[in-house]
């Protein structure tokens, strides 16, 4: 039997006029959606408020779910790691060695780098983070990159504070909550992050392709320096990000710069930590003052 | 015709099943609520370093609008998009315009179709989502070429989902309450 055609419901004029009316409101519906479109697309803080009480509301289920989802990911782990174990013990055995050897020199290094921060009175001052939170969710289906966190304006997350995890930058806060927050990912589209390589500090900006890859654009063009496997740490110009935190690998080389993985994969990580802004006049005012020089004359 | 196996789990027994009527409170909120959950998809324990995951709330959308034309009302794009926006990630708005959109068309595409077998519908379907995804990744400053798997997979995934939306129509038509 063919269905039942909703546009003419017969000879009632109750029944007419109320089908008439659902188009009008459904014609409205895009019309209002479009506006809300362009005043967002202008204003992208315009509608977190909604959103912010919107994940509020849904983050007990979702802390809930993101205990599974690192329960279920140490659980795949277990298995392919007694197909893998041969060969992995061998390879961790030789890694061990070569990283105790790195490991006394990296402690070196740091006493010696201490002893002369304290000479030249020049301290960065340990960042005491905000909050420890954890990852419960993100956008999954859109092509932005935003992940959600279980911890907001209550407990001192504020817009614009960087996110970071063990491993490495995760992103910043974008919009807060009262117990949750909104993090725009290193990966998405429009975050930009100023790097330096870990070596030497050739500066560049970190990107998002919104693939799960970044951007290494090079701020000095001309010959290419990068070549694969150099990390990349944030260099803290301009301020926001901290620097000396690790963000990214360099994976494969352009003819302008290189495309990165970043260390930090948000899937696998399940705690991250809020650090609060780094503001780069902060060594600046801790620089002893200097005595001035005399210029001399040539 | 064999008639459709209800799981023995919801099966009512026969004698119950007499002077008994669905709830119309069950049988007309379970698609929006369907939908919803849909969109919540977000805050399920998936975390993505890139677009993968299908628009499970659309595509619950496009099913119930081919499975059962005229159980949503034609706006019913506007709140359903609205709560998708508060959790998707997209510019709001996004939602709103875009499923406010699908309803009005695929409310014509029901009007001038009316009898449509299994493959066209799904050909019907993987045209609206693969035309929803290119759009909202427009809306998004994002590029056509990232969203190129997750359009494959949202087209492979509209039967399973379009099996659950009938499961639910199922349960929802169930006669549990007492006429008397």
């Amino acid at each position: 039997m063919t269905p039942p055609s909703n546009r003419r419901p017969g000879f009632s004029r109750r029944a007419q006029y109320s089908n008439f009316a659902a188009y009008v409101i459904a014609a409205a519906g895009a019309l209002v959606g479009g506006l809300l479109l362009i005043v967002s697309v202008r204003d992208a803080e315009a509608f977190s408020g909604a959103r912010g009480v919107a994940t509020d509301a849904t983050s007990p289920v979702a802390t809930a779910s993101a205990a599974t989802r690192s329960g279920g990911q140490g659980f795949l782990d277990t298995i392919a790691g007694y197909l893998m174990s041969g060969r992995e013990n061998a390879r961790m055995r030789k890694e061990l060695a070569l990283a105790r050897v790195q490991l006394a020199e990296a402690q070196a290094l740091r006493d010696e780098n201490r002893r002369l921060k304290d000479l030249a009175g020049l301290s960065l001052g340990e960042a005491k983070p905000v909050a420890a939170a954890r990852l419960i969710g993100s956008s999954s289906s859109s092509t932005r990159r935003f992940a959600t966190i279980d911890a907001g304006g209550e407990r001192g997350v504020r817009v614009g504070m960087p996110v970071r995890s063990p491993l490495g930058l995760v992103g910043r806060v974008l919009e807060t909550g009262r117990r949750s927050a909104r993090v725009l990912l290193i990966t998405d589209t429009e975050s930009i992050v100023p790097v330096r390589r870990a070596s030497d500090g050739v500066a560049a900006f970190a990107s998002g392709r919104g693939d799960g890859r970044l951007l290494l654009r090079l701020v000095n063009l001309g010959v290419n320096p990068l070549k694969r496997g150099d990390a990349f740490v944030t260099s803290g110009s301009g301020g926001l990000y901290r620097p000396g935190t690790a963000i990214a690998v360099v994976t494969q080389i352009t003819s302008d710069g290189a495309i990165a993985r970043p260390l930090s994969d948000p899937a696998a990580t399940e705690f991250i930590v809020v650090e609060p802004e780094w503001v780069e006049t902060e060594t600046v005012r801790e620089l002893p003052p200097q005595p001035a020089q005399p210029v001399k004359a040539p | 015709m064999a008639l459709p196996v209800v799981p023995r789990k919801f099966a009512v027994p026969r004698a119950h099943q007499i002077n008994r009527a669905p709830s119309p409170t069950i049988a007309i909120s379970l698609p929006w609520l369907l939908v919803m959950l849909g969109s919540l998809s977000p805050t399920w324990p998936v975390i993505a370093s890139f677009p993968l995951l299908p628009p499970i709330g659309f595509l619950f959308l496009v099913a119930w609008l081919q499975m059962r034309p005229g159980l949503f009302p034609v706006w019913a794009g506007l709140p359903l998009g609205l709560f998708d926006d508060l959790y998707s990630g997209q510019p709001f708005g996004c939602g709103v315009l875009l499923w406010s959109l699908t309803a009005i068309a695929l409310d014509y595409v029901e009007a001038r179709f009316p009898w449509r077998g299994f493959f066209q519908n799904w050909l019907l379907a993987a045209a609206t989502t693969a035309l929803y995804l290119c759009l909202a990744a427009f809306a998004a400053g994002g590029s056509i070429m990232q969203i190129g798997p997750q359009v494959l997979l949202s087209i492979l995934l509209y039967p399973l989902l379009g099996r659950i939306v009938g499961m639910i129509d199922r349960l929802r038509l169930l006669p549990f309450r007492s006429l008397a």
